[in-house]
């Protein structure tokens, strides 16, 4: 139990593949202009992550070590495949503005890490739970830096929900609030680097708060006799 | 017995960085005279605006970073900061530009580094590429030089342009630079030799368009003499060393003239090239930023004369009209390589050993 408890602290924070491990950066600067790609692109992720794991795990003890990584490449490839024809399918709108980005999930080293350091060395079980942790703190990440991309650039959040969640979803669209000069920094590439810059600074300012608040005051030093240095004859 | 010290010069010259900024900032004051004569009373509004901003937000997060303010803050680097972008963006943009602007140049450029001496990028220009690809319209929407207005606005209508984007019978900024002049557009003439040299018009029929002085732009050729004096001045006092500037203007104009030779139907030429845009403010005001530039005497060259190209290039194949504030940005990365290969010879070391 305190083993799953771990790897979710690890997957969400300690070790948050997109604030921690910075991997997958490439999807995550790209497509995080608005919150729709980006929880769009972290469900796909994450959907991957946890099937690769889940497999590699199950063949970690048939495979031979000196061929383990275009296995583990082959096996996320496939499940890749399967969440793009699904996206096609059943999302075709958010299929169109993700575009390019959902096939090189197979390329996200986040995944293949995960592979490598996690599933292929422990059981189904733990490789699962450890695909959907990190997985969750990649798409939490993507979120959080979709939102706030697009809340500076157009002044809206879940702009464009309906793409991936249904028509339903349009009443989701919130307009914050509404300016007419778009600020553009927000939504091109320099805004994505500046904001995964900030949120790693936040991170790392709470990492530190919660460090001096546990950290135990030391012992005052009482002051011992002076240690005699050199010899006395 | 008299104890004097009469070897070795030990001369100090009495420059602190307040000192220094203070004497930078005064030699800014020609250029800004010309440039309000020339474009009206929204410099010095911008001037305020972004001296307000820069030293609310430096003295914000000093305090977060808990840091004693004054100190830093009357150093004067951040004001200098201030003063470099405020003549940078056009005089009557919105005022929302300018103070978007100087906060990201403190907060962001400046202080997140760790304050003056630590920036790796110079914060006035990096804060106005930020404002170019930000707010395109604004920032390439000049005023129309004064002289050539048949109606000047009123200081209160610029202060009505700035704030509200519209004077008080409701003429926005765009609206007023068509109307006062048959045909003439709010760009700055690099941008609209540009704009006519790729609509298939030559050089020679784009500089005969109204709003165009002999050599550079009428107003744009007097802003940059002014700055040219300033910068004088500044070499003079020994504020700054002459390599960047002379490397700078000398590549500036070496690459125009070559180009200009090659195909003068499509070059402005050299002159244009020195005199218009931000050439002679970049080349001694802001590519000599102590902080950012290159620190060795040979490293100084090679950074200016690279700036130089640079904006020779963009200006002429890239999209954007002038370029001083992104060779600077740009060469601004390629400082610690430069100062890395060309570092003095300590006496007594390398040579032939």
């Amino acid at each position: 139990m305190s083993q799953l408890k771990s790897l979710y602290l690890e997957g969400t924070w300690k070790n948050n593949p997109a604030l921690v491990q910075l991997l997958g950066l490439c999807p995550l600067l790209a497509v995080t202009s608005t919150v729709t790609n980006a929880l769009g692109l972290g469900i796909a992720t994450l959907l991957v992550l946890v099937g690769s794991n889940l497999t590699v795990s199950v063949v970690r003890n048939w495979v031979p070590k000196d061929i383990r990584i275009p296995v583990f490449v082959m096996i996320i490839a496939a499940f890749v495949t399967v969440i793009q024809l699904l996206m096609n399918a059943y999302t075709f709108g958010l299929y169109q503005s993700l575009g390019i980005f959902i096939p090189l999930i197979v390329t996200n080293c986040a995944i293949i890490g995960r592979a490598e350091a996690f599933a292929s060395k422990n059981t189904p079980l733990l490789s699962v739970w450890d695909g959907l942790m990190m997985g969750l703190g990649f798409a939490l990440v993507l979120f959080v830096l979709g939102a706030m991309r697009e809340l500076l650039g157009q002044g809206t959040l879940f702009d464009g929900a309906e793409l991936l969640l249904g028509d339903w979803a349009s009443v989701l669209r919130i307009e914050v609030f509404s300016f007419d000069h778009q600020f553009l920094v927000a939504i091109l590439p320099p805004g994505a680097f500046l904001g995964l810059g900030l949120l790693i600074a936040a991170k790392n300012v709470i990492d530190h708060q919660i460090k001096t608040k546990n950290a135990v005051p030391a012992p005052e030093q009482v002051k011992g006799p002076r240690a005699r240095v050199t010899n006395l004859n | 017995m008299k104890l004097t010290m009469a070897s070795s010069p030990h001369n100090h010259s009495h420059k602190s960085v307040s000192k220094i900024m203070m004497t930078v900032m005064a030699a800014c004051i020609p250029g800004i005279l010309v440039q309000t004569y020339f474009f009206g009373f929204g410099v010095l509004i911008q001037l305020a605006l972004a001296l307000i901003t820069v030293s609310l937000t430096e003295a914000a997060v000093l305090k977060l970073r808990s840091r004693a303010i004054w100190p830093s803050l009357s150093d004067g680097s951040a004001w200098l900061t201030a003063l470099l972008l405020a003549i940078s963006v056009p005089p009557l943009a919105p005022w929302w530009v300018t103070v978007i602007g100087a906060f990201f140049a403190i907060a962001i450029v400046k202080q997140l580094y760790g304050g003056l001496g630590f920036n790796l990028f110079n914060p006035a220009m990096a804060a106005y590429v930020l404002l170019l690809i930000s707010f395109p319209v604004q920032m390439t929407s000049w005023s129309p030089i004064q002289e050539i207005v048949t109606q000047t606005l009123s200081l209160a209508d610029q202060f009505a342009m700035i704030f509200t984007e519209a004077t008080s019978q409701g003429v926005t900024l765009d609206k007023w630079s068509t109307s006062v002049i048959d045909g003439a557009t709010s760009a700055t003439p690099l941008d609209s030799v540009k704009t006519s040299v790729s609509q298939g018009y030559t050089v020679t029929e784009a500089m005969s368009y109204i709003g165009f002085g002999e050599i550079a732009g009428l107003g744009w050729q007097y802003v940059n003499l002014a700055f040219l004096l300033g910068g004088l001045y500044l070499l003079k006092a020994k504020v700054i060393n002459w390599h960047i500037p002379v490397s700078f203007i000398v590549s500036l104009g070496l690459a125009s003239g070559v180009g200009y030779i090659i195909a003068p139907q499509s070059e402005p030429g050299t002159l244009f090239h020195l005199f218009s845009g931000a050439t002679m403010l970049g080349a001694f005001f802001i590519a000599t930023d102590p902080v950012s530039a290159s620190t060795t005497n040979l490293g100084r060259l090679i950074y200016g004369a690279a700036i130089g190209l640079t904006v020779y290039v963009i200006r002429q194949f890239g999209g954007y009209p002038d370029a001083v504030a992104f060779a600077v940005v740009i060469m601004n990365m390629a400082v610690p390589l430069i100062d890395h290969y060309t570092q003095p010879r300590t006496y007594g070391h390398g040579a032939n050993s």
